[in-house]
């Protein structure tokens, strides 16, 4: 069906925008319960050991506590996380308990929880709180975890949990006969998503009702409430998951943690409305962490420069335990090395590997900003070696129009085949170029200017989106005329609001002001997925096309009804229906009783954004600092329904992946101790840091899996940022050999390997 | 990370704040913009009793330049200083070096005394403070003294203030017009704490030669310093290319660094001789 | 302990304990919840407010700290109806995502440009780099803040 385009594609100024800006959103820190009182979670200052023992009597004792719970509250079972993605039963054993009961394993589980009055009094309380925990050597490095000497899952018997393969053609024999074959060894370092809000929670319980309402919701409302109702022992139906304002995701907050549980317990518990907001400090230690990873990958070349195959095997650390998404980055990593690149011959296989570190989940380009790293500085290090300009090489390698539909590599376990959509990679890689002035800048390549050295570099993505299986709306004609739009997708930040009103505008055919969306909630459907994996606008808004176009049938059926014709010689038009035969009754009159229809969009078939990135750098070999003199990205969307706020995404994502190339870091000592448990410690970019980034969004090559035609686009960007920068860097210092293999590209890191490099 | 308990008092008397310090000086601490001790706090790193808080106290927060020198009050606050239009001519290097610290935020409540009385190793206030010879003046129990910079600071966030002493002003020597100087600092990210710093200058005789050197280097040791051996490389002669690598040289022997998540130790002091390098050449131009 | 304080124009005495924030006091006392608190050790700017005409950080005050001082929060900065010059050019240039970081933009912005309503690029990114952003990348609200130096320069009387 054909959407009409008065909305779509124009950069409406956003719904959201007002309230933020007056402060007056309703983040879940603001909203207050009568009688509520305050949690605070007891975390273990132990990495590793055998929790013996849990003394919470003085802390009982103390001003304003109510209650202080334990292991032992929670029942004689007590309740795991369930992996929510790739919940293959060989993970079982790597789930995490609400509450630790025999074993602790990353500092910062949580083994207790505090109820008091206040924040500051339950956090006073905390000092009080005895905890006997028998020590066990830690795993802090993959080292340490293949050797085995000390095992986290004594029942698993070993510290790999689980292999992931990723397989096409035939990977052996490419490398048996390649002409250039070239392997090298790559660390993305610990970092994470690190959203503003702190993670939260406000949980009551209605004893008379027997009905549990938890705000603070998002991501994936319905899964978790799913979850939530399994360890609770609750109906579904009993329980409220209410969306507020949400103050960034990342692909980290509103996966189901300890605390999403724990609070609507303690709410139970008390028959009190209880309210928790975590602090800084605690976010960096339990939220989840990301991204690191050791890859050995070898590349095989022809010697025009063709790339025949990729091949190898990673490891990547995920912590204590496995959570609700911790096996996506892992196998990411694999089954999506090979990028927009026409790679025919593929062998690459991820090892998850327990260590005693906070656990980790999807953040932004899960796996994908690794395999990006990894891939990008293959193939410049190939084309070096080949003597083919690099431009050039990935001219010969990116998959042609012509190529599409793409398959990709196949993963197992949890079999996973998926292929590229659509797409013209080189007429976004030339447009990249052109942006970003690479002809005059590519002269700066490797010269001295002002006391450092140029470089540039050029990389390209695909970015997976649209994950099915399917998305809920339900649309409402009100009785005064104005239509409320209500969709299982989740808001992060993207501007839900407003990109779902133009949409539904569109399909509806009506003015924007007409319209209010509301989101993320499981009052609101029957079922939603949520918003991940760059799902929302392709799901959510295909669902509210569909929607839209039961709606219109049943008004045309009400007004055929109204006007005393046939439905089908109803047109509808700026809110009037009329009738052929003459005859018309405004919209908002067939209203008495609220009209409304509801949609399901399935879908099986992943929709890949991709483009290019391109960066000039200025290294300065003294201090190893690496500046960005600018970036310019461009990213093919399918279909543009907000150019603005999609352009927001774009330059949002790059900042964020500059940060994971240059600054951020989680840096844990021998003990599993966070050293970095502050954002004094934590680097994250400011406004100072990057100031001249350029991002073109486009529509070219429509998706055909939805009938927006759109592609999912909130991560892009982020992805190819990690190889971008090393290969830039290396450009930069070509003249003294240096090779980046290591992330983050600190100022200390790169001095070395400049001083390393003089030595030789 | 919400506060733990303390009360809160607010002298309106330099002798009655020192009275509160004495009485408790096990557990009082002095609160003036707080902007490194709050934090504090909030980790619960420290857990004072009492917070005396010298807001209400005259006197403390003058900009005085004379002849005498500069005599900056305890409370005077960074954006004081920014905004005060005769410093960066009464003495530019104190000028430069306070343009490094911290944010804007910070510096419209962070305060001299605060800093010095903190004497973090990477903080630019106390590595003015010591290159510049200041005096601490400082009031207490026993009574007024006057501490020598060089003498002030004994270790990371180790002073040799007394449990009830509170500092008052801090004074720097006058500033000869003529005088050369530079201020280079590396950070990660503007306004974090410095890896390492240079705070320099030098008179220069009739005949060119240099004169008085003093450079002072933060955040590559214990706590701020000279370094004797790179001013010796460079006074009584032209500062020429030789002399500057001499002098970085020095330097960089002359530190001993801390080694820590954010910077290992060669690279801290591959850094100090860049940055004496750096602020040399950017003195003498 | 009683605490005297002017918020938004409108003075408040309050008994509060020594040891309460002041961006508790602002957000849990008064109910003006626009103040964030997104790390409580005065590092990302979410919890800016503006005392005595200056920017400060309200997670690294007390609320006895601020007693017979002047207080402007987020909501002291908006209209009852539309948006304010510096709001709207906010708007305007999408210099806002999830929105949590924007109350401290707007203050820090405000305060800014209220003493310099002709500051460069350069310096509104000196100053605004004492507030995270993890949505925007920054890019449009140095171009939002840029675009509302107009109306502060016409407050003022063009120079």
């Amino acid at each position: 069906m054909k959407v009409a385009n008065a909305l779509i594609g124009s950069p409406v100024e956003r719904v959201e925008d007002p309230r933020f800006l007056r402060g007056r959103g309703c983040y879940v820190g603001d909203i207050d319960r009568v009688g509520q009182v305050h949690a605070v979670i007891v975390r273990s200052p132990v990495a590793h050991g055998l929790l013996r023992g849990i003394d919470g009597a003085a802390a009982l004792q103390a001003p304003g506590v109510h209650a202080v719970i334990t292991a032992r509250d929670l029942g004689p079972a007590v309740p795991v996380i369930p992996l929510r993605l790739q919940p293959l039963p060989q993970l079982d054993l790597f789930r995490q308990p609400m509450l630790a009961n025999e074993k602790i394993r990353y500092v910062g589980e949580p083994v207790a929880v505090i109820v008091a009055d206040s924040p500051a009094l339950a956090e006073d309380a905390l000092e009080l709180m005895e905890l006997d925990i028998e020590a066990l050597p830690t795993v802090t490095g993959r080292d340490a975890a293949q050797a085995g000497d000390s095992v986290l899952f004594e029942a698993h018997g070993s510290n790999i949990a689980i292999e992931w393969r990723a397989v096409r053609g035939d990977a052996a024999a490419a490398f048996a006969t390649a002409y250039y074959t070239r392997r090298e060894t790559f660390r993305v370092q610990r970092h994470a998503a690190l959203f503003l809000e702190p993670r939260g929670f406000v949980a009551e319980w209605d004893e008379a009702a027997q009905k549990l309402t938890v705000w603070g919701a998002a991501k994936v409302a319905f899964a978790n409430r799913t979850i939530l109702a399994g360890a609770m022992k609750l109906s579904e139906q009993q329980i409220e998951m209410v969306e507020v304002d949400v103050g960034g995701g990342f692909g980290s907050r509103g996966e189901f943690y300890p605390e999403d549980f724990l609070i609507p317990f303690a709410a139970r518990h008390l028959n009190r409305p209880v309210k928790w907001i975590e602090d800084r400090r605690e976010h960096l230690l339990a939220a989840n962490h990301a991204r690191e990873i050791e890859c050995d990958v070898e590349i095989a070349v022809t010697k025009e420069g063709r790339i025949l195959a990729l091949r190898g095997h990673s490891w990547a650390d995920i912590g204590a335990y496995i959570r609700t998404n911790g096996s996506i980055a892992p196998r990411n990593t694999a089954q999506f090395m090979s990028g927009p690149y026409a790679i025919e011959n593929i062998q690459l296989t991820t090892s998850s590997i327990t260590t005693n570190k906070t656990p980790t989940g999807t953040y932004r380009g899960p796996g994908r900003f690794e395999g990006d790293f990894v891939r990008e500085r293959l193939i410049d290090l190939a084309a070096k070696d080949l003597g083919i300009d690099r431009v050039e090489m990935r001219r010969r390698n990116l998959v042609s129009i012509g190529q599409m539909p793409y398959p990709l590599a196949t993963m197992t376990p949890y079999e996973s085949v998926t292929e590229l959509d659509s797409g013209d990679n080189h007429a976004l890689f030339e447009r990249c170029l052109q942006e970003f002035g690479w002809a005059e800048k590519v002269k700066q390549q490797g010269k001295l200017v002002d006391g450092r050295y140029r470089g540039v570099s050029i990389a390209c993505f695909i970015e997976g989106g649209a994950a099915g299986p399917s998305e809920d709306a339900r649309i409402v004609l009100q009785t005064d005329g104005a239509y409320c739009v209500y969709v299982g997708s989740a808001s992060v930040g993207q501007g839900i609001e407003t990109i779902m009103a133009q949409i539904a505008g569109d399909a509806l055919e009506v003015p924007l002001e007409r319209i209010r969306v509301r989101h993320g909630s499981t009052s609101d459907v029957a079922a939603g997925f949520g918003s991940f994996h760059s799902r929302a606008t392709v799901m959510g808004g295909s669902a509210i096309v569909l929607a839209a176009e039961k709606l219109k049938e049943k008004i045309r059926a009400a007004a055929a009804s109204a006007l005393g014709c046939a439905a089908a010689e109803v047109t509808l038009d700026s809110q009037i229906a009329r009738a052929l035969s003459g005859g018309e009754i405004p919209v908002a009159a067939l209203a008495d009783a609220p009209i409304e229809a509801a949609a399901t969009f399935h879908n099986k078939k992943y929709t890949y954004a991709y483009g290019s990135v391109a960066a000039h750098v200025a290294v300065d070999p003294k201090t190893g600092h690496v500046a960005v003199l600018d970036i310019a990205s461009t990213k093919d969307v399918g279909r543009m329904i907000n150019p603005a706020t999609l352009k927001g995404q774009s330059v949002g994502a790059i900042v964020q992946g500059l940060g994971g190339a240059l600054l951020e870091h989680l840096v844990y000592d021998q003990d599993g101790q966070l050293l970095t448990g502050t954002l004094a410690d934590y680097l994250l970019p400011t406004a100072d840091d990057f100031p001249n980034i350029h991002a073109t969004v486009l529509e070219r090559e429509p998706s055909p899996n939805n009938p927006l035609g759109a592609k999912g686009a909130g991560e892009g960007e982020i992805i190819p940022i990690g190889g971008l920068i090393a290969n830039a860097v290396a450009e930069a210092l070509a003249d003294f050999g240096v090779e980046p293999m290591e992330l983050p590209l600190s100022p200390p890191r790169v001095w070395r390997m400049i001083t390393a490099a003089r030595k030789t | 990370m919400k506060f733990p308990l303390f009360d809160y008092a607010c002298p309106t008397s330099l002798a009655e704040a020192v009275a509160l310090l004495h009485d408790r000086r096990d557990e009082a601490m002095v609160l003036a913009g707080g902007q490194s001790l709050m934090p504090l706090l909030a980790f619960r790193l420290a857990m004072p009793r009492l917070l005396v808080d010298l807001k209400n106290i005259p006197g403390l927060d003058t900009i005085r330049i004379g002849a005498g020198g500069v005599g900056l009050g305890a409370r005077v606050r960074w954006c004081d200083i920014e905004e005060n239009a005769e410093l960066p001519t009464a003495h530019p290097l104190l000028a430069a070096a306070i343009r490094h610290v911290a944010h804007y935020q910070i510096r419209n409540r962070g305060t001299v005394g605060g800093s010095i009385a903190l004497a973090d190793p990477a903080a630019e206030m106390p590595g003015i403070a010591v290159t510049c010879d200041a005096e601490i003046a400082v009031t207490g129990n026993a009574g007024a003294r006057v501490v020598k910079a060089a003498d002030f600071f004994l270790g990371p966030m180790a002073t040799c203030l007394a449990p009830d002493e509170i500092i008052t002003q801090i004074r720097l020597p006058p500033w000869p017009r003529g005088r050369r100087w530079a201020f280079e600092e590396f950070a990660r990210r503007r306004g974090d704490f410095a890896l390492a710093g240079i705070a320099l200058f030098y008179d220069l005789e009739p005949n060119g030669d240099v004169a008085n050197a003093h450079i002072g280097v933060i955040g590559a040791s214990d706590r701020p310093h000279r370094l004797m051996a790179a001013e010796k490389a460079i006074n009584g002669a032209v500062l020429d290319a030789a002399a500057i690598a001499a002098a970085a040289d020095a330097a960089s022997s002359a530190v001993d660094p801390m080694a820590d998540h954010h910077a290992p130790a060669d690279y801290r002091r591959a850094l100090v001789a860049t940055l004496v390098e750096r602020a040399l050449a950017r003195a003498a131009k | 302990m009683l605490v005297t304080v002017t918020v938004n124009d409108e003075a408040v005495t309050v008994d509060v304990a020594p040891r309460l924030s002041l961006a508790d006091f602002l957000r849990d006392n008064l109910r003006l919840t626009g103040t964030h608190l997104g790390c409580e050790h005065g590092v990302c700017g979410a919890c800016t407010v503006i005392v005595d005409g200056r920017a400060v950080r309200s997670c690294l005050m007390l609320a006895v700290q601020a007693d017979g001082q002047s207080i402007v929060t987020v909501e002291g900065l908006s209209e009852d109806a539309g948006l304010t010059p510096l709001q709207a050019a906010f708007r305007k240039h999408h210099a806002l995502q999830c929105g949590f970081c924007t109350p401290g933009m707007i203050t820090t912005a405000h305060a800014l440009l209220s003493e310099e309503p002709d500051a460069g690029a350069d310096r509104v990114r000196e100053v605004l780099s004492g507030n995270i952003c993890r949505c925007t990348g920054y890019i449009p609200i140095v171009e939002a803040v840029l675009e509302a130096r107009a109306a502060y320069l016409d407050k003022q009387g063009a120079p």
